[in-house]
């Protein structure tokens, strides 16, 4: 299993294949079509990220020391961004994902390219994500 | 002579432009409109050669500006035809416009009015007037529209009602285009003996307005949907009810006599303009007033009634395209949703190719609550939209939605 500096290397290398915005947008988005769908119960008031544009909901379980990350969204793009975050993170230990840098949303241009509104969107995905994962490695 | 839409173009600097290695196409015009240079000029004059408070001291600055600020409300007062300039309040906006007229109520007001407004409105003749029922008992009431975004009028003689004391409406929708039948609503408003308010924030910069023809008691402009700068807008009220209406903010400018115990007021439009008012705004939409004119109203209303046409038309032929708000009255906005994109989704792959269009509520979350959707995708056209942009918006959304689906 790649550590969350390795994934973040890969995807930083497969982003830069794309020289155009629109072909790193359609990746993005192909990224989301593949996230599995989520439990319509689970599309529920509690599970939404604050902050975000359109509609993601998050939810993380423990599993051993790891976390297992599930998301949905109702716009693509969002739900791209999120799967995005869910390779790095997903089946990564609670105490290095609260503890990660993520370098690669700047290394891709991902942070500078979204609209203020989007990357306050973003920010607030990375933020629950941490949050999920601060919650149960102090649980231990 | 023919509408030269190049020429106009010219006149607007920011036009000219890549965005994401694509030329611009601006179509968020029914949020803010694009600034002809002659109001850029304006300004750059003002501040150049003009600069200096208005309305007080001797000196040959402040008498410029003063001159130069009073002569734009005549130019308010002469296009819409208002009886007097005392008639013309320079506000911050229509949001300012409609609270001073909704917390100026409060004093005329009385728990067993009613004000009527409709399912239609911006959040801005929504939410004032939501405030003014909360704090005198007074009740508010909704005309309600149809599924094609139209006003039902058939419930319109039981809304209004003796008991009401103010009908608010737009004249034109924003996140639709509805444009509504203002006279039927006034004529009611007025056999009742109730105030009327028509918010022009749409209308403005599309339709030429005779507010004593309407015989309406109070109507709003937004300078910046006027292709004026922003943060200004006016509120033409008919001096009876202006002065029937106590003053909305306190402070310099705005009164006649201060002590430390009491403080009487101007005169309109005074009494209604505390503080520094926004001098290079208002000089700003004179000049925008005065482009406008130059193009005229009903030849820019004529281009954006054809570009609208054919934008209909052209974008109806992507599979699964559905517009929202088919009123058969209807000003240049395209409100629309294509089957199996969202709006977000829509609005960010539109503007990697260069075109701006709005997306979600629109500041009108009652309407879309009624369509049950969250949001939509809204095309909006001005006087310098051309008919190859839209060929262009249409190759950028069909690339759009291919990605998407």
């Amino acid at each position: 299993m790649p550590t969350i500096t390795e994934k973040q290397a890969l995807l930083v290398e497969e982003f830069e294949f794309f020289e155009e915005w629109m072909d790193k947008y359609n990746h993005i988005i192909e990224m989301g079509k593949a996230l599995p769908p989520f439990e319509v119960a689970d599309k529920n008031e509690d599970l939404l990220v604050q902050g975000c544009q359109s509609k993601v909901w998050l939810k993380a379980e423990k599993q051993g020391n790891q976390v297992r990350f599930f998301a949905d969204a109702d716009a693509i793009i969002a739900k791209g961004i999120v799967a995005i975050l869910i390779d790095v993170f997903d089946n990564q230990p609670a105490v290095e994902i609260a503890a990660a840098d993520l370098g690669f949303l700047e290394d891709i241009g991902l942070k500078d390219h979204l609209s203020p509104t989007r990357a306050n969107g973003l920010m607030s995905m990375i933020k629950q994500m941490k949050f999920y994962a601060l919650a149960f490695s102090s649980a231990n | 002579m023919s509408y030269d839409v190049q020429a106009i173009r010219e006149q607007f600097p920011i036009l000219h432009q890549q965005i994401h290695g694509r030329p611009l196409v601006y179509l968020d015009n029914a949020a803010t409109a694009q600034k002809p240079l002659a109001v850029i000029e304006a300004i750059t004059h003002y501040y150049t050669k003009d600069n200096a408070n208005v309305h007080r001291g001797v000196h040959t600055l402040s008498q410029r500006s003063t001159d130069a600020m009073e002569a734009v409300r005549a130019d308010v007062c002469a296009h819409i035809n208002a009886r007097e300039v005392a008639e013309i309040i320079f506000t911050r906006g229509i949001t300012d416009s409609i609270n001073t007229v909704a917390f100026g109520m409060e004093a005329v007001i009385e728990p067993h009015h009613n004000v009527v407004i409709t399912a239609l409105e911006h959040h801005s003749n929504i939410v004032p007037w939501q405030m003014l029922c909360e704090r005198t008992g007074a009740t508010l009431r909704y005309i309600p529209m149809n599924d094609k975004g139209e006003l039902d009028l058939s419930t319109l003689n039981a809304l209004v009602d003796e008991h009401t004391a103010m009908v608010a409406f737009n004249h034109i929708s924003n996140a639709l285009g509805t444009i509504n039948p203002v006279k039927t609503i006034l004529a009611r408003a007025k056999a009742v003996g109730a105030w009327t308010l028509v918010d022009g924030a749409q209308s403005g910069p599309h339709a030429k307005v005779d507010v004593q023809d309407w015989d309406v008691d109070f109507f709003t402009l937004s300078s910046h949907k006027m292709y004026g700068p922003t943060g200004l807008g006016v509120l033409y009220g008919k001096r009876e009810r202006l002065e029937a209406l106590p003053p909305y903010q306190g402070g310099g400018e705005m009164i006649a006599t201060v002590t430390l115990e009491k403080s009487t007021y101007a005169a309109i439009p005074h009494k209604f303009e505390a503080g520094t008012p926004h001098i290079e705004g208002i000089i700003g939409f004179g000049a925008a007033l005065k482009y406008i004119n130059s193009v005229g109203l009903e030849a820019i209303a004529a281009h954006e009634s054809a570009l609208l046409e054919y934008a209909t038309k052209t974008l109806s032929s992507i599979d699964g395209f559905r517009i929202i708000g088919t009123a058969a009255n209807k000003a240049s906005v395209l409100s629309f949703l294509v089957e199996g994109t969202h709006p977000y989704d829509l609005g960010v792959l539109l503007d990697q190719q260069g075109i701006a269009v709005r997306t979600g509520q629109h500041c009108t979350q009652p309407i879309m609550d009624q369509f049950c959707i969250a949001g939509t995708a809204r095309a909006s056209f001005a006087m310098y939209n051309t008919f190859e942009e839209i060929d262009l918006f249409k190759a950028a959304l069909e690339r759009a939605v291919t990605m998407l689906r």
